[in-house]
């Protein structure tokens, strides 16, 4: 089976644990403003490749990956427009022994029967998935992304009732998605969970900008600054406020 | 004997070898670093005049002083020092610090060329002497050289050759002074020398017979060189202070007539950890004057120096000397050779700050102790000046006494030596055998005059029956060019010191080696798999290429293109098997530049994979910059697929990534460096050196030298003071692939070209 594909990081380490081989899929439902990966955004672009050729390649990395405890990290775009390829996928990397991970922002959660089916036959291959809660209130986050957020809270839920590990990854970026408040809300959130290993503050950088620009996009941040080391520690402050880690993930 | 009491006795005890002695007595740590002591008052002031020196050196345009007169012998100079009052061990290779020697034996233009170029006058009666009665080395190859080595040699097809200056990479076993004390090992000569030849005097027991009476004279030097600083050396050292400074004796003794290019010293650390372990058992010594006494002995060798000349300088960058001390390994038995004088040597780095000198090589395995592997990564990712070689695979081959001589070659210590014949240059040679052995740049016939290509588009099997049968003449021609040095070599600059540290059967190796393995696989690869068009002068010469469509590049794990490398190094190595060596040595090869990549790019024309005139190559066996677009390890990868048993003088590999990219934590980023390790050395790469610096740092070093006077950066198998690079030198270091942290593609930097004031 083929996925479209943008392209391989075959040195990721920060994406899970461990080095990480980073395959970026190609295709994203959201469009957040301080998006590092633009490029990534068209769906159905991108190159074909086959499992075989990607699980051919990452085969050739395993000492540097089991020396460190790492695996393959799927991210993007988004992840999980391409099910049925990163089933196919996660299940050869299994045969190998392999950690798996699933980058995703839970946008294009749905309860719909299809899309429950493949997503739960999905996470039996799945060790740990990477969430991106962007924002918690409904309309900021409909300003940051152009999508409302209530099926990736919902997709949090669903990943917590299944006691699916997950890290919560969040963008501090300043005047946008640092207000106290949806701070102290979003911990909340995080503290209703029961399968958070990991709270990940990803402070905000510019390393994507010249994509926007290449693309020629206007890049809507221009004006906002890298957080802080005090904002970053006060975010992270108010966002495990409520958090109890998990026993024995 | 009483300087022996409390070791452990066995065979060493009888006959010279020392790896028995370390194996009987050594104490494995299994530790971690939290033992390690800061500077003592006394290193702290001394390392304060260290810095003091180095900034009116690099003030004074890079020589302080120089002797212009006094010829370096083992005995030539009476004592110098720091502080003598502060020393804990002593000796320099002139009467003061920074004080150059002077060494014409190499070759009296060398070393009148070195004085002039930093303002001294040879003194003319040195040179009368050096150049009317008494041969150097130079003269003796040149005497021998054919024109058509010459000819090479002035176009860089082959290059950088020891015919001019010393060939180094020869260690003496600078252990046994302090084992067995000078008067032991004269013995021994003195044994074995009524051994040499029965009553036929032929050319070999001759040499062998005068070379042992010079051996023996050098012993006896070293005595008396000892003497003048108040020490005698004829018996065992009594103790770790002692058994330090016996072995830096022997050292000082050899690089006081010897400017080979890497002087390096060999395994000690292990062994010395045995005296300071007794010392501390009974209680003579503390942790902190152990630790003492290893930061005054790396911070004497961090100070030796030779009068280079600036073309040297322009092929190995930053005045390195290659004290390379090897750290680490597993002994045969299953047992780690790692001690906690292997922390104390990495915890200079810390104690006096970073510094290239000594190179600092790890012989990494996957079974060494955590806690040293971790301890390693640390220093690794603070300071960049540790390198890193696969003791799995070379201990399987050399056992587990061997050192590593100037960057990456392996040998048994006291055992085995090589003839050093630095490279050839196999992109030009691509393109000689494109233009029928014509010389792209002088326009002039250096290699044979085969037929050229002829047509507008380049083939690739024809290409390749062409590179074949350029290769077997350039191989031909080089190993008998090595012949022809080693011989001279031998006849005018022997290294009486450190072959009188050497058993009397030793395994002597070729050392031949390749530069621009990058560009001319990627060249042949591009040839294969895209259209290469061919542009030619009005004289029809093959002057520039242009390619159509894309084609793999070595450094991404493909294949493709990995095979052609691989093939290049296989076909290579057998091409020099057939040709006769000088004294029967062994050949082998070495995938490595150093810094003089940037000099054969710089000699060699456009190339077929698109690389400009006169760019700089890739250093050692990486990819070329900016082509690995896959990642590190990709880029690992391809190089791990480099055969080391065609190799076995080293395949050099040099890491460069920011801190970022090793992962968000300190802890993780230690973490990732040692798998990257087990896992490079798994996949059996041999040598990587690890930087772990921003682009940003240096660029800032560039223009602000006074304020990183110990920014330290591994080129390629050694470490440079960065400010210490020619302008030339830091740009390409900068334009090198830097692993960064991931966004689903990273901007392609803009490579920093000449800027203003260069050369």
């Amino acid at each position: 089976m083929d996925g479209n594909i943008h392209s391989i990081e075959t040195f990721g380490t920060v994406d899970g644990p461990g080095i990480r081989y980073v395959v970026f899929t190609q295709g994203c439902l959201l469009r957040c403003q301080f998006c590092h990966n633009a490029d990534t955004w068209e769906i159905g672009t991108g190159k074909q490749m086959s499992v075989a050729e990607i699980i051919e390649d990452l085969s050739s990395y395993l000492p540097f990956i089991e020396a460190s405890g790492g695996g393959i990290t799927v991210t993007g775009g988004e992840p999980l427009l391409q099910i049925p390829f990163l089933i196919e996928l996660f299940k050869e990397c299994k045969k190998l022994g392999i950690h798996t991970t699933i980058d995703s922002s839970g946008g294009c959660f749905s309860h719909s029967k299809l899309f429950i089916q493949q997503i739960e036959e999905l996470l039996h291959y799945t060790d740990l998935i990477l969430l991106d809660l962007k924002h918690i209130n409904r309309k900021k986050h409909i300003q940051l992304t152009g999508m409302a957020n209530d099926h990736i809270l919902e997709f949090a839920k669903f990943l917590s009732d299944r006691n699916l590990p997950i890290w919560v990854r969040h963008v501090l970026v300043p005047t946008v998605t640092d207000d106290p408040d949806d701070l102290k809300q979003l911990g909340e959130f995080i503290g209703s969970l029961h399968n958070v290993d990991k709270i990940e503050i990803l402070p905000y950088h510019k390393l994507g900008v010249y994509k926007w620009e290449t693309l020629g996009y206007d890049y809507p941040l221009n004006h906002v600054e890298p957080p802080t080391e005090e904002q970053v520690k006060f975010a992270e402050h108010l966002l495990t406020a409520h958090w109890v880690k998990p026993v024995g993930h | 004997m009483e300087q022996w009491k409390g070791f452990k006795t066995g065979v060493w005890t009888k006959e010279v070898n020392v790896r028995d002695f370390i194996l009987k007595n050594f104490t494995p740590y299994t530790g971690d670093e939290s033992f390690l002591e800061g500077p003592t008052k006394a290193t702290t002031k001394l390392w304060g005049q260290v810095m003091e020196l180095s900034k009116k050196e690099r003030e004074a345009g890079g020589v302080l002083d120089a002797d212009t007169k006094v010829v370096s012998t083992i005995t030539s100079h009476g004592p110098g020092y720091l502080d003598k009052e502060l020393e804990q061990i002593v000796g320099f290779q002139t009467d003061k610090p920074f004080k150059r020697s002077l060494m014409p034996f190499g070759g009296i233009r060398m070393a009148k060329n070195a004085l002039e170029s930093y303002g001294y006058e040879l003194d003319p009666e040195i040179e009368h002497i050096f150049t009317d009665w008494r041969k150097t080395h130079n003269q003796g190859v040149f005497d021998a050289y054919t024109p058509e080595m010459r000819a090479a040699r002035h176009a860089g097809v082959i290059t950088g050759l020891p015919d001019a200056y010393g060939r180094g990479r020869i260690i003496g076993d600078y252990r046994r002074v302090a084992l067995y004390g000078v008067d032991f090992l004269m013995k021994e000569k003195q044994r074995e020398f009524n051994y040499i030849g029965d009553r036929t005097m032929t050319d070999d027991v001759i040499r062998e017979r005068e070379e042992y009476s010079e051996q023996y004279r050098a012993l006896k030097e070293l005595k008396q060189m000892a003497l003048s600083y108040g020490y005698d050396i004829s018996q065992p050292a009594k103790n770790a202070k002692e058994a330090i400074q016996w072995l830096y004796f022997g050292y000082l003794a050899a690089i006081k007539e010897q400017n080979g290019a890497a002087m390096s010293l060999g395994r000690t650390s292990t062994f010395l950890d045995i005296y300071i372990e007794r010392d501390l058992r009974n209680g003579s010594l503390t942790e902190k004057e152990a630790q003492e006494l290893v930061d005054h002995f790396v911070m004497k060798l961090r100070l030796v120096k030779f009068a280079r000349t600036p073309e040297y300088n322009e092929l190995y960058s930053g005045d390195p000397t290659w004290v390379t001390e090897s750290i680490g390994g597993m002994a045969l038995d299953g047992r780690p050779l790692v001690t906690k004088n292997s922390f104390r040597f990495l915890n200079t780095l810390d104690n006096l700050g970073p510094a290239p000198e000594p190179n600092l090589t790890i012989l990494w395995s996957t079974k060494l102790p955590e806690g040293f592997k971790q301890y390693a990564a640390k220093m690794s990712i603070k300071s960049s000046a540790i390198q890193y070689e696969n003791d799995d695979m070379m201990r399987e081959i050399y056992g587990d006494d061997y050192g590593i001589a100037c960057c990456v070659s392996a040998m048994r210590i006291g055992k085995q030596m090589q003839f050093f014949g630095a490279r050839v240059n196999i992109a030009k040679a691509l393109l000689y055998a494109i233009n029928g052995g014509i010389d792209e740049r002088y326009k002039t016939q250096v290699g044979p005059a085969y037929q050229p290509i002829t047509s507008e588009y380049l083939d690739y099997n024809e290409v390749m029956q062409k590179y074949d049968n350029m290769l077997d003449w350039l191989c031909e021609l080089y190993v008998n060019t090595l012949n022809v040095i080693h011989y001279m070599h031998d006849k005018y600059s022997y290294e009486r010191l450190e072959m009188a540290l050497h058993d009397r059967e030793i395994l002597r190796t070729m050392a031949c080696g390749i530069a621009g393995l990058s560009v001319a696989a990627d060249s042949l690869s591009a040839i294969k798999y895209a259209k290469v068009k061919t542009i030619r002068d009005e004289n029809g010469l093959v002057v520039d290429y242009q390619i159509e469509g894309d084609y793999p590049k070595y450094g991404n794990n493909d294949d493709r293109v990995d095979e052609i490398a691989v093939n290049l190094v296989k076909e290579i190595m057998n091409k020099i098997r057939k040709h006769k060596t000088y004294r029967g040595a062994v050949p082998t090869q070495s995938v490595l530049t150093i810094t003089s990549n940037v000099v054969y790019g710089k000699k060699t024309g456009a190339t077929p994979d698109g690389r400009e005139a006169g760019k700089p190559f890739a250093p050692g066996a990486n990819p070329m910059h900016g082509r690995d677009s896959k990642g590190a390890l990709a880029s690992l990868t391809s190089v791990a697929k480099l055969p080391y048993e065609s190799s076995l003088d080293g395949i050099s590999n040099t890491f460069t990534i920011t801190p970022k990219a090793l992962g968000r934590e300190d802890e993780t980023q230690v973490k990732n460096v040692v798998a990257l390790l087990d896992g490079y050395m798994t996949k059996r790469g041999h040598h990587l050196n690890v930087n772990v610096l921003n682009r940003d740092t240096l660029l800032d070093a560039m223009d602000h030298p006074e304020l990183y006077p110990q920014l330290t950066i591994r080129v390629s198998g050694y470490a440079v003071n960065f400010i210490k690079l020619t302008r030339e030198q830091q740009i390409d270091v900068i334009n090198r692939t830097f692993h960064e942290s991931i966004t689903a593609a990273e901007p392609a930097k803009e490579p920093v070209k000449e800027l203003a004031g260069a050369h």
